[in-house]
């Protein structure tokens, strides 16, 4: 890749610990992220891109902790920065979004105090010039009849409303970064498409990068350059998007895709991956999808394929591209069918 | 909210109006005739006569609750049966000294309630945090003349550096207070650290970090302002208690307040004096909880008081 890379997480390890011991949550993730791309990190519930998310800005609760691995954004290791330092780079430099816009604002401070306090915490500005920059974020994310709306408090919102003020609270001081922690997922499918595309359109205007996490592949589709695919707390798969469509590698990815509807292939049955995501508490031994993967053979079940940059710029992580591979050498992973 | 608050204390006049009635029910429906009360039992037919003319007893029941009525209104209580002085002037005095104890308690309690209950709040689970719930434990479970008691032996006798009794003079404010609100505080700081637990926990804190906010700013801005409402609950209760409960403390430091006064009366039968203190307390506990529901809508405006 020629492009200048703005985020590169290397091997990011974080867990969480309890009376149980430690809970591999993250557990060896790495990624790039070109600058002014959007990165899309797809996953079930349970794969670990949401923590990976938090990890990023450093927002895990105090359970929680980065055990391993460095986080590279403009030069700087984020794992390894002060707390002032990290509070000076979120909503700054690195904003985030989060999934549930009903509960993500404080319901006793007006819109306006709301945004203002970003503007003045990391930008010293005060309350006069902040009600004006409020107004011009509000109107930047489509928000009808601003000035009135900095009085508002959350409840006087709808969902669809309040995810567009946590996004222009989120721009207010134009970050190099946007995380976007499944912003759609709560909101009804008229209003995700809307929100999908102010990101998608901001993010040409202003040159931002962005994370999108999401279960959903069509969210991938419509606004994604990469994409990332998490399994069990490690990336299983890195193309960029159109190739992960045209031409998925994981079995895991390939399950993903045959698990929702198209209407390009003439598909009969939806094919579900057989099974759910192992706890985090419990992980298989071997690759972690093993006891999942229609493929799997004794190497699968006993060691942990690593993450193999095959030619065309994809990242896989699966026994079935290596010298190692011990099951059918002609094997085709986009036919799950006729082998489960 | 003016209308809020206008409406509110129109809403008071039935509230206020029923403790009337059980006020001066009091003196009905306890056993014995005022007017032998006044005179003794041993008093000739014709004084006890002129007495019950004097407070109008031979009136219809109705008559009389509206004369009573008519004169609690104006502040007017009457005459105490023991002492002859205005029950207004015998009162007074007293009800500011109790008054100011439990105003005094009440702020002590919100201030160790509110700090202690934000420490052990952040720090769960902290040896901090546990050691706070245990005196808080103690600080509930403790009786509070038993408290007072302990307090007064070592500070003001071992140490001597406060007076053991009396009420007016700062050094004597200290030791009733304490003995007074800590109850009150181990409730708050409870309810601070449940209360907090349960915001801290919730989106807008998150959000509120991923904004770049100091941690200081999080906790005191955007979730304390978020967990005060149960915890102002618990004062404007409490508030009520203190005046009505403070006899004992009152009693072990020789304070001569009203819970005193109250109890010396209800002992002799001085039935005005117990109205009018009973009407008294009720009042401001009304009134204290009226401020307590306008500052729930100062907290959240979410809250509808319609």
């Amino acid at each position: 890749m020629s492009e200048e890379i703005i985020l590169d997480i290397n091997n990011l390890r974080t867990s969480f610990f309890d009376d149980d011991g430690e809970i591999k949550a993250v557990d060896g993730v790495s990624f790039k992220l070109p600058k002014g791309k959007t990165l899309g990190v797809v996953g079930e519930s349970g794969s670990g891109k949401s923590i990976t998310a938090l990890s990023i800005l450093r927002l895990i609760d105090s359970k929680g902790k980065i055990v391993d691995g460095s986080i590279n954004f403009k030069g700087k290791d984020l794992t390894k920065l002060s707390t002032k330092q990290i509070q000076h780079i979120r909503g700054n430099e690195i904003s985030m979004i989060f999934q549930e816009p009903m509960t993500s604002l404080n319901p006793v401070y007006t819109i306006g105090q709301q945004i203002r306090e970003t503007l003045k915490v990391h930008e010293g500005i005060g309350k006069e010039k902040g009600n004006k920059r409020a107004v011009e974020l509000l109107q930047l994310v489509g928000i009808p009849s601003p000035e009135a709306r900095l009085k508002q408090y959350p409840h006087e919102l709808s969902g669809g409303m309040r995810q567009r003020v946590m996004i222009a609270m989120a721009l207010a001081c134009k970050p190099d970064l946007l995380i976007a922690d499944e912003p759609t997922t709560a909101l009804d499918v008229t209003i995700q498409a809307q929100i999908l595309e102010l990101i998608n359109d901001l993010q040409d205007n202003l040159g931002m990068s962005v994370i999108m996490i999401t279960h959903d592949l069509g969210v991938v589709a419509e606004t994604c350059d990469y994409v990332a695919v998490m399994y069990g707390g490690k990336v299983v798969e890195y193309q960029d998007v159109i190739s992960l469509f045209k031409n998925p590698r994981h079995p895991y990815t390939v399950g993903l895709l045959n698990s929702i509807p198209r209407h390009d292939i003439d598909v009969e049955d939806l094919e579900p991956i057989r099974g759910s995501v192992p706890s985090p508490k419990n992980m298989p031994k071997g690759c972690h999808f093993a006891p999942r993967c229609p493929f799997a053979t004794d190497l699968c079940n006993a060691e942990m394929p690593s993450l193999d940059h095959l030619g065309d710029d994809s990242d896989v992580r699966c026994w079935i591209y290596s010298d190692r591979w011990d099951g059918d050498p002609e094997v085709n992973v986009v036919d799950q069918k006729t082998t489960s | 909210m003016f209308q809020f608050i206008v409406r509110r204390l129109l809403q008071l006049i039935p509230v206020l109006l029923g403790v009337t009635i059980l006020v001066f029910s009091l003196m009905h429906l306890t056993p014995g005739n005022p007017a032998h009360i006044i005179a003794g039992e041993s008093a000739p037919a014709d004084t006890i006569k002129q007495i019950e003319e004097r407070l109008g007893l031979n009136d219809p029941i109705p008559v009389q609750y509206f004369n009573f009525l008519k004169d609690a209104i104006m502040l007017d209580f009457g005459n105490s049966w023991r002492t002859s002085l205005e029950v207004s002037e015998e009162l007074w005095p007293k009800f500011w000294v109790t008054f100011e104890l439990a105003v005094y308690s009440t702020i002590f309690s919100i201030f160790i309630g509110l700090i202690a209950g934000i420490i052990s709040a952040v720090r769960q689970y902290s040896f901090s945090d546990v050691s706070i719930m245990l005196v808080a434990l103690f600080g509930l479970s403790m009786p509070n003349f038993w408290l007072g008691l302990m307090l007064m032996q070592w500070f003001a006798i071992n140490l001597g550096w406060v007076p053991a009794t009396g009420w007016g003079t700062p050094q004597q404010v200290v030791l009733p207070v304490i003995t007074l609100g800590t109850m009150g505080a181990a409730v708050v700081a409870r309810m601070t650290r449940s209360s907090m637990l349960d915001v801290i926990s919730q989106d807008y804190i998150r959000t509120a970090r991923a904004k770049g906010l100091k941690e200081s700013i999080v906790i005191y801005r955007h979730a304390l302002k978020n967990a005060l409402i149960p915890v102002v609950t618990v004062v404007g209760l409490q508030f009520g208690s203190l005046l009505a409960g403070a006899v004992l403390t009152e009693s072990v430091f020789a304070i001569n307040g009203m819970g005193k006064l109250v109890i010396d009366r209800i002992l002799a039968r001085d039935f005005p004096v117990v109205q009018a203190a009973v009407l008294v307390i009720a009042v401001v506990f009304v009134f204290v909880n009226l401020l307590v529901d306008i500052s729930y809508k100062f907290l959240n405006k979410r809250i509808d008081l319609d």
